[in-house]
């Protein structure tokens, strides 16, 4: 933290809700099937309902309807039996009828939460609702002199707007809040959760109190902050802003702000005297929406499982801890390749205990190699050459004892590095893992020789110099030793 | 309405078929009469270039092939405010100039399919705005019953051009009596159907709450038939209803005047009443009985409200629906503005006339922050009791007859200096709206000063089919002469009696 | 009510409409009269809402099955500026929404 002492931050009281506004994983747009995707050229993907023009009438995508639904019920929230579309009105290009079709008296979602972690354990940040919204189009401005670009290919994609309340109370706890509803956007298939591309944008609203103050301070909103680290940043900023003017005895103004990446701080949004008034009422191209309790009840049931219940499942049944757990389901990606390689693992003739092995072993192989290659490459490292097939194939070489598990490790990186098919890598390398009794009893009988002190001791009763031996025995194989049988020749020689 | 060939859709067919004519022939004197009535009367702000061709098309498909409806070939005029891809909707606005619809409208759609032939696109005031067609960027259309008169509005040209005989049938708008208004004001047959009847995609908002696509015909009859055609369900308009439209024939053939009962709203025929339309109400009314027919006493009490809140609800979902046009993807915009924010200004202040600005701010004013509570939101709770008052009084009667204007034909200018009496010309029109109710306004013969008189009647939800059998029982008794019309050319048209 | 002419003016910029001093003062009287028309309906008594409990049926949804979009040429055709495949107009200083 920047500048401020922890301890002056502990007389204030951060308060923060968020509204995050997140692209529904539909084929088409809200109110026009023009096709939802990202990308395309620019104005290619409109038609007269999306581009506003006159005579034109919405007509409401039921997926949107149904994503909408998923995720509601996936975050415990009520669904409204009739929600209302009302139009939000104001004038800028990227709005081609001058309103936004969205949801404000009635949402179709209402309450719900979602738990989080903090340094004091667990909690729950409640959600306030949850409603459709059409997207805006974009606006353009860099390198174009005076004037400025507009393309509409997003007007019109449905979002889903989720408006939590106002129970966070540090960045630290925001980001989990966002990470942990991205992940469960991305785990019921809602959106893609993709934050360079758009698709999952955040509005801070932050007011700062003393503790145990029961009403809030002026609320501040920023907008548009685009990622994790920026949601991170522009609350520290913010947090130091408001401390500074309240405690130099200036009011706070209710007003909407922007996070400035460059320079790390949040600036107004508009000029004061621009007065806004929304002018909601509803949407009278819209009837009521009248949810189908069949609806609901389908969602309910085809719910995959969360990613709360998928780390308790992987404690209770692997038996890793709860951050190895949290670690594999953070990445819905991962998360699969982990489950994906435990089910190739789990040949019918293999008995239990052969399993929990190979079970051990995928898992810190996963946890280490697997999910540096991820964090340094990206998720590409999962598909392809790499992918969990092969991957298991390679684990495979270690469990029936022809590699050691330090190659496979090696094999691994290389694999990644050169996109080859570690199989195929392992026979170029001429890989094979020393198990035969002569070489490795030549190799344990130079080592035993090599140090004669050592024996002598061991033998006298320091039965810990054991690894000591082992450790030397697979040095001088260069990790080619099969430890077990290493284990095995070392414990008859050394009985003397 | 009279012309060479035909008098009714069914005629039209006969002849068709009997090769008694083409449709080319056909399609060109309404053309030529078109031209030779445009210069005075100015009821059409554009002609299809392509009739003539269709028309050929149809005849050459007619040698070979049966047709496939009685609409095969039948000429129609469409409200400019009504969208044909390929075609320019100008709603009479200046800010829609240069625009070319990038689709068909719902309503016309269905009745090209029937093979009709769009003979050109009809006059009316900006975006639907007015009850007089005065307020149209492009000139007034004139009564062809008295040029000095206006034809009501907004559907002025649709009305005027069935009256003038320029089209057996069009389509008109209708959002507080755009369609019954000018229909009385022209003397012809002019129906508002069901909300939700008839699919709004393709016709330029106004009101969307209240917006609904209507014909103008010569007859009950023919306004059925094409009712029937652009009715029912329609994927790209979720507030149409699924209602199957032969409906509306089945109550064209039950109805009968013996044994009706016919609601008269008493407070309605007293004061504000021209008398001259009095009395010949009053004439219907024995004429009905006579045939039959029982008058039911019923009370509308909130239906004095009606102007209050059409002024209310239709002018704030008008200030919305209107924002889209901004001078961005198309139609007009300001040269050289300042910045984005005088280009959005200046465009919306130039290319609207003054009736769309007064009501866009309005409108924006019973939205806005501070006063939504006691104007709109008010307004529309008071709307939910007008209609409640409409189907308790359906209950003991089966459809209300009431005037459909207060006035006959007024001059041009005579209400265009004071907007709130021009809004009182909606009056007996404006609660079937506000109620979503079927409505129709029929001719019962002229004035003393030779302008028609249209009488309104107002049904429960679908029943439309009913309404106009009532409509032509009622035609059937007061026939109308013919308007004298003068051309702008020197080649007159002849007019006889009718019928 | 009667509205002043600075209601009209901030009414205006919410629609976007740039009006004359004399289109302004002329509007501020329409209007108002208008208003003062049309408040009649404050004496109306609203009964409590006893919103009738009537099953309402689902809403009829469509389907999410894409559709061709316009050609961009079809899309921009009649924009009263563009740039390429994109509509210009002057350059926005206030951020988005
Ligand atoms: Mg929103
Ligand atoms: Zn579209």
């Amino acid at each position: 933290m920047s500048g401020r002492s922890d301890t002056h931050l502990r007389e204030w009281e951060v308060v923060v809700g968020l509204e995050v506004h997140t692209q529904l994983l539909t084929k088409s747009k809200l109110f026009c099937r023009c096709e939802n995707r990202f990308g395309a050229p620019p104005n290619t993907l409109v038609c007269p309902v999306c581009m506003g023009h006159p005579g034109t009438l919405p007509v409401l995508n039921g997926e949107a309807v149904r994503l909408g639904l998923r995720a509601g019920l996936a975050a415990g929230c009520r669904v409204s039996p009739v929600s209302v579309f009302e139009r939000k009105h104001y004038f800028y290009p990227d709005l081609p009828k001058g309103y936004q079709i969205s949801q404000y008296a009635t949402p179709l979602l209402t309450g719900g939460g979602l738990r989080i972690r903090t340094e004091a354990g667990e909690r729950t940040i409640r959600i306030h609702r949850m409603h459709l919204e059409e997207d805006a189009g974009k606006n353009l401005h860099a390198g174009i002199p005076d004037r400025s670009h507009v393309d509409l290919n997003r007007a019109g994609v449905p979002l889903l707007e989720i408006v939590s309340e106002p129970d966070i109370r540090s960045p630290d706890e925001a980001v989990d809040y966002l990470k942990r509803l991205r992940q469960l956007l991305r785990a019921t298939k809602v959106s893609d959760g993709n934050m360079e591309e758009g698709s999952f944008r955040c509005d801070i609203n932050l007011s700062i109190r003393r503790p145990g103050s029961t009403t809030f301070g002026t609320r501040v909103e920023i907008k548009n902050v685009n990622s994790f680290r920026f949601v991170h940043k522009a609350m520290l900023h913010e947090i130091e802003r408001q401390i500074d003017a309240v405690e130099s005895g200036e009011k706070i103004l209710q007003e909407t702000r922007l996070f400035d990446p460059v320079s790390g701080r949040t600036k107004p949004m508009r000029s004061k005297e621009e007065a806004l008034d929304y002018r909601y009422f509803p949407e009278p191209d819209l009837p009521s929406l009248v949810i189908d309790p069949a609806m609901v009840e389908e969602e309910r049931s085809a719910l995959p499982e969360l990613p709360e219940e998928k780390v308790a499942r992987f404690c209770a049944e692997i038996g890793i801890t709860r951050a190895d757990a949290e670690i594999l389901v953070a990445e819905e990606g991962l998360s699969r390749y982990f489950e994906e390689g435990l089910s190739l693992l789990r040949s019918p003739s293999s008995d239990g205990d052969a399993f929990r092995k190979a079970r051990e072993r995928w898992t810190s192989f996963v946890l280490s190699e697997v999910l540096r290659e991820v964090n340094r490459q990206g998720e590409g490292v999962l598909e392809g050459e790499t992918s969990v097939g092969h991957t298991v194939a390679l684990l495979g070489k270690v469990l029936s004892g022809s590699l050691s598990f330090s190659q496979a490790k090696e094999v691994y990186g290389r694999a990644v590095e050169e996109n080859k098919n570690p199989l195929a890598l392992v026979e170029e390398l001429g890989m094979v893992q020393l198990s035969g009794d002569d070489e490795l009893g030549l190799l344990v009988e130079s080592v035993l020789a090599e140090n004669p002190a050592e024996v002598a001791s061991y033998r006298g009763g320091k039965d810990r110099l054991f690894g000591f031996f082992v450790g030397a025995v697979m040095k001088k194989s260069r990790g080619k030793a099969n430890p077990e049988k290493v284990n095995e020749i070392l414990r008859d020689k050394l009985k003397g | 309405m009279k012309n060479p060939f035909f008098s009714s859709l069914a005629e039209f067919a006969r002849g068709r078929d009997e090769r008694r004519f083409s449709i080319e022939e056909v399609t060109r004197y309404f053309l030529s009469r078109t031209e030779a009535l445009n210069p005075s009367l100015n009821v059409c702000l554009s002609i299809n270039q392509n009739a003539v061709n269709r028309a050929r098309q149809i005849d050459a498909r007619l040698v070979r092939n049966k047709a496939i409806s009685p609409f095969t070939g039948y000429p129609v005029m469409i409200k400019d405010n009504l969208e044909m891809e390929g075609y320019p909707t100008t709603c009479a606005s200046r800010i829609l100039s240069g625009y070319l619809s990038r689709r068909t409208a719902t309503a016309v759609a269905r009745l090209l399919s029937l093979g009709v032939v769009v003979l050109g696109k009809t006059n009316l005031d900006e975006f639907a705005m007015g009850s007089s067609t005065e307020n149209s960027a492009f000139g007034p259309t004139r009564n062809p019953w008295n040029p000095a008169r206006v034809p009501g509005g907004s559907s002025g040209g649709s009305a005027a051009a069935v009256a003038a005989g320029l089209a057996p049938l069009s389509l008109g708008s209708d959002t507080g009596g755009s369609i019954r208004q000018p229909a009385a004001f022209c003397g012809v047959l002019g129906v508002k159907p069901t909300y939700g009847r008839i699919s709004r995609s393709g016709l330029v908002a106004f009101s969307s709450s209240l917006d609904q696509i209507g014909p103008f015909a010569g007859s009950g009859a023919d306004a059925l038939e094409a009712l029937v055609a652009m009715s029912g369900k329609d994927p790209l308009d979720m507030t149409t209803v699924d209602r199957d439209p032969a409906e509306m024939r089945s109550g064209y053939q039950s109805t009968e005047v013996m044994g009706a009962r016919i609601g008269i709203p008493e407070a309605l025929f007293g004061e504000g009443l021209d008398g001259s339309i009095r009395e010949r109400l009053k004439d219907l009314r024995d004429a009905l009985s006579g045939e039959g027919a029982r008058e039911v006493s019923v009370t509308l009490p909130h239906s004095r409200f009606g102007i209050n809140v059409y002024y209310l609800v239709a002018t704030s979902e008008a200030s919305s629906n209107l924002s889209r046009f901004d001078g961005v993807r198309y139609g007009f915009r300001v040269k050289n503005p300042a910045d984005l924010r005088a280009m959005y200004e200046e465009t919306r202040d130039q290319g609207f006339g003054d009736e769309v600005k007064r009501r866009i701010l309005l409108g924006t004013f019973a939205l806005s922050a501070g006063y939504q509570e006691a104007f709109y939101r008010k307004a529309r709770k008071v709307q939910a009791l007008i209609r409640r008052d409409f189907l308790e009084a359906f209950e003991r009667c089966d459809m209300i007859l009431t005037p459909t204007s207060p006035t006959p034909p007024f001059a041009f200018g005579e209400k265009t200096g004071d907007p709130l009496s021009m809004y009182l010309s909606d009056v007996y029109t404006i609660t079937a709206n506000l109620a979503g109710l079927p409505a129709l306004s029929v001719p019962v013969g002229i004035d003393s000063h030779g302008l028609p008189i249209g009488a309104h009647l107002i049904g429960p939800p679908w029943s439309e089919g009913r309404l106009l059998k009532m409509a032509d029982r009622i035609a059937g008794l007061y026939p109308m002469p013919l308007p004298e019309l003068h051309a702008g050319h020197a080649d007159g048209f002849s007019e006889g009696g009718r019928r | 009510m009667n509205l002043s002419k600075a209601d009209v003016l901030h009414v205006a910029r919410l629609s976007a409409l740039a009006l004359t001093e004399a289109e302004a003062d002329r509007m501020t009287g329409e209007i108002s009269a208008i208003l003062n028309y049309v408040e009649g309906l404050s004496v109306v008594d609203i009964p409590d809402e006893s919103q009738d409990g009537a099953a309402l049926s689902p809403t009829l949804l469509a389907t999410d099955t894409p559709s061709p979009s316009l050609s961009p040429e079809g899309a921009l055709a009649g924009a009263p500026d563009r740039s390429g495949s994109f509509f210009r107009v002057p350059r926005i200083l206030e951020e988005g929404r």
